[in-house]
């Protein structure tokens, strides 16, 4: 029996939540949809652990749809690379709707949580069908079921603020955009080389060497992704979206979303145009590479002008992804592990962030921005711990998680790019903490507007707050889980051209 | 001899006809969809701007002559390559889905906002955005004293 389970675990991981979705939108009980969406994220994390101890062993699981054999039909692949999102998306998953049980229904109209929760459970299985996939066409269709699923997502946020509608709108049509350029990208190759298989792709276009279509593809298709990731200039969307969606949904976005498409980056560049070494190493250096350092700086500098806090924290995302398309620019098996690390790092410490800023706004009830949290670390001191040692990890102080992937980081940096590249990196981490200092003192040192508002801090929210900053420090003492399954990620993808 | 080359140009222009069109209508998606301010107006571009990939896909698909795919004991037919008709069955169903969900969004925009205009709408908000702060340094002053 479990051996069954074990040899179908890829494509249950993806079913699992897709069929959930249909069942909890038919529940009219809000507790028991909840219930099984945790029931169904547990599964779905178990069955990502399954797989990790698999691929530790196997090193690959390949997983024909429907028995149809890999080149012809489609294909889902779980190797050293691919389960790192896998764990990321499913574990946070997990604790966000942990977290989202109280919640969810100060935010949400009573009628429509259980709608909500089919919405999260699919965009779930859109992000892990996503990373699961081996086939570049199906990519696109989980692609286009994540996001749908997360702008309505957005949109209901409108019962607090009206301008989720037009964020979850703008969020839509840039997608939409990205996701069909992708598609032509997809095309392009299609016509070149006839499959669509990842594996095959690789191999087919090793033969090819100076096709304009190939060139085109390869810009359609990182342009594509790039605006799902949120890379600098095509960042737009993200601020607005994470700021005015539900907030237990910007949890959620804000840890997974963009880890997912920043996956299907690395994948794109390094392992399905890896026999295109030039093109590559040109976009590496000469785009990728400058628009990861504008997008360090402008994140950081946006974030330090920022009052309103979710909006904030969504600016300091464009940042951290800076540094993940930074470590993967740089290109050697070191920095590739890094981004990982960062990868893994950052869904930890930004998921604790959005939580710990959510459970106070659940007790201050309106937009928290820097005004409002006065004077609150001295009522709500657990969540006030959880967001101080999650914001000391965002900005890299020792025995956090975010010291290890700023140290791997800077290692890697200088050892392939110099000294300058490191400096900037320390430099735009000092300036992140201008932006996290004013939050603490905001929280700490300023005297309280809310002294009528007498918060008991309740178990059910932070729980899993206290889970996640306990994953910070433990991360930051003992990094060899995610490194060691960083370097293999890097090792894997690299490896393939030799 | 000039003109056989050109002439040769022309046919081979002819020839990607198709291409052609496939372009111009991606690019007059792709500007609708950056160019207008009203939201109706930006879903049909993004419509157009999807249909012109799907054009594109079919166009890879067909061969000069080739007929449906379908068994006919003859091993010698050329037939069309089925494969990409199927994936754009799968990116009509995305597309349509994605035009709901957005014409789902501008009537909720509509009923709360009174307008489907970009820049009403941001001067609406602009306006929100002012009173709140105004509230705040209420607060603020009053905390002062």
């Amino acid at each position: 029996m479990i051996d069954i389970i074990i040899s179908h675990s890829p494509i249950l991981i993806v079913i699992c939540p897709l069929m959930m979705s249909l069942i909890v939108v038919l529940i009219p009980n809000n507790y028991l949809s909840w219930l099984i969406t945790l029931v169904t994220t547990f599964i779905t994390f178990l069955i990502s652990i399954l797989l990790y101890q698999e691929v530790q062993n196997h090193s690959l699981i390949s997983y024909a749809l429907g028995n149809w054999a890999p080149p012809l039909g489609i294909e889902y692949v779980i190797d050293h690379v691919s389960i790192i999102p896998l764990i990321i998306i499913s574990g946070i998953g997990f604790l966000a709707t942990v977290f989202a049980y109280k919640i969810m229904p100060s935010e949400i109209d009573k009628n429509s949580i259980s709608k909500t929760y089919s919405l999260w459970l699919l965009a779930i299985a859109g992000l892990i069908g996503l990373v699961t996939t081996g086939d570049a066409f199906n990519l696109f269709v989980f692609l286009e079921i994540s996001s749908l699923a997360s702008v309505a997502l957005v949109a209901m946020g409108a019962k607090k603020d009206r301008q989720a509608l037009v964020a979850a709108y703008n969020y839509l049509i840039i997608g939409a955009v990205g996701a069909t350029l992708y598609v032509i990208g997809v095309g392009l190759l299609y016509a070149i080389t006839g499959t669509l298989n990842m594996a095959d792709l690789t191999e087919r276009l090793a033969d090819i060497k100076n096709n304009r279509a190939l060139t085109a593809g390869f810009g359609f298709m990182v342009v594509g992704i790039m605006v799902k990731a949120a890379i600098f200039p095509l960042h737009i969307w993200l601020p607005r979206a994470y700021a005015y969606a539900p907030s237990a949904v910007s949890i959620l976005l804000a840890a997974t979303a963009t880890k997912a498409s920043l996956y299907i980056l690395a994948r794109i560049l390094f392992s399905i145009f890896l026999p295109s070494y030039d093109l590559i190493n040109y976009t590496l250096t000469y785009i990728i590479l400058p628009l990861s350092i504008v997008a360090m700086f402008a994140g950081t500098i946006m974030a330090i002008y920022e009052k309103d806090i979710k909006r904030l924290l969504a600016h300091s995302s464009v940042a951290q992804i800076g540094y993940i398309t930074l470590a993967f620019s740089i290109g050697t098996k070191a920095s590739i592990a890094s981004g990982f690390i960062h990868m893994a790092n950052h869904a930890l410490i930004k998921g604790g962030l959005f939580m710990a800023i959510t459970s106070m706004g659940y007790y201050l009830q309106k937009r928290i921005t820097i005004h409002s949290l006065s004077g609150l670390g001295k009522t709500m001191p657990i969540t006030f711990f959880c967001f101080v040692v999650c914001s000391l990890s965002l900005a890299g102080l020792p025995l956090t998680a975010g010291f290890i992937s700023k140290l791997y980081l800077i290692k890697a940096s200088i050892s392939s790019e110099g000294l300058w590249l490191a400096f900037l990196i320390l430099f735009s981490s000092a300036l992140s903490l201008i932006y996290l200092w004013k939050m603490i003192e905001a929280l700490w040192l300023n005297p309280s507007h809310n002294q009528a508002i007498k918060v008991k801090e309740s178990p059910v929210i932070y729980t899993s707050l206290l889970l996640i900053t306990f994953l910070n420090i433990y991360f930051g003492l003992d990094a060899s889980l995610i490194v060691n399954s960083s370097y293999n990620a890097s090792n894997l993808l690299l490896g393939i051209s030799k | 001899m000039n003109w056989i080359k050109g002439n040769e140009m022309i046919s081979s222009a002819m020839g990607i006809w198709n291409y052609w069109i496939v372009f111009i209508l991606m690019m007059i998606g792709l500007f609708i969809v950056i160019g207008r301010k009203n939201f109706l107006k930006k879903i049909v571009g993004l419509a157009i701007f999807q249909t012109s990939v799907f054009l594109l896909y079919i166009t890879f698909g067909k061969i000069t002559g080739g007929t449906a795919p379908i068994l006919t004991g003859s091993a010698s037919s050329i037939y069309s390559n089925p494969l990409p008709h199927v994936l754009i069955l799968t990116a009509i169903v995305v597309g349509v889905a994605t035009t709901a969900l957005g014409l789902a969004l501008v009537v909720r925009i509509n009923s709360t906002y009174g307008s489907i205009e970009e820049d009403d709408i941001s001067a609406q908000d602009l306006v929100d955005y002012h009173d709140q702060n105004q509230i705040f340094e209420k607060i603020n002053t009053k905390l002062n004293k």
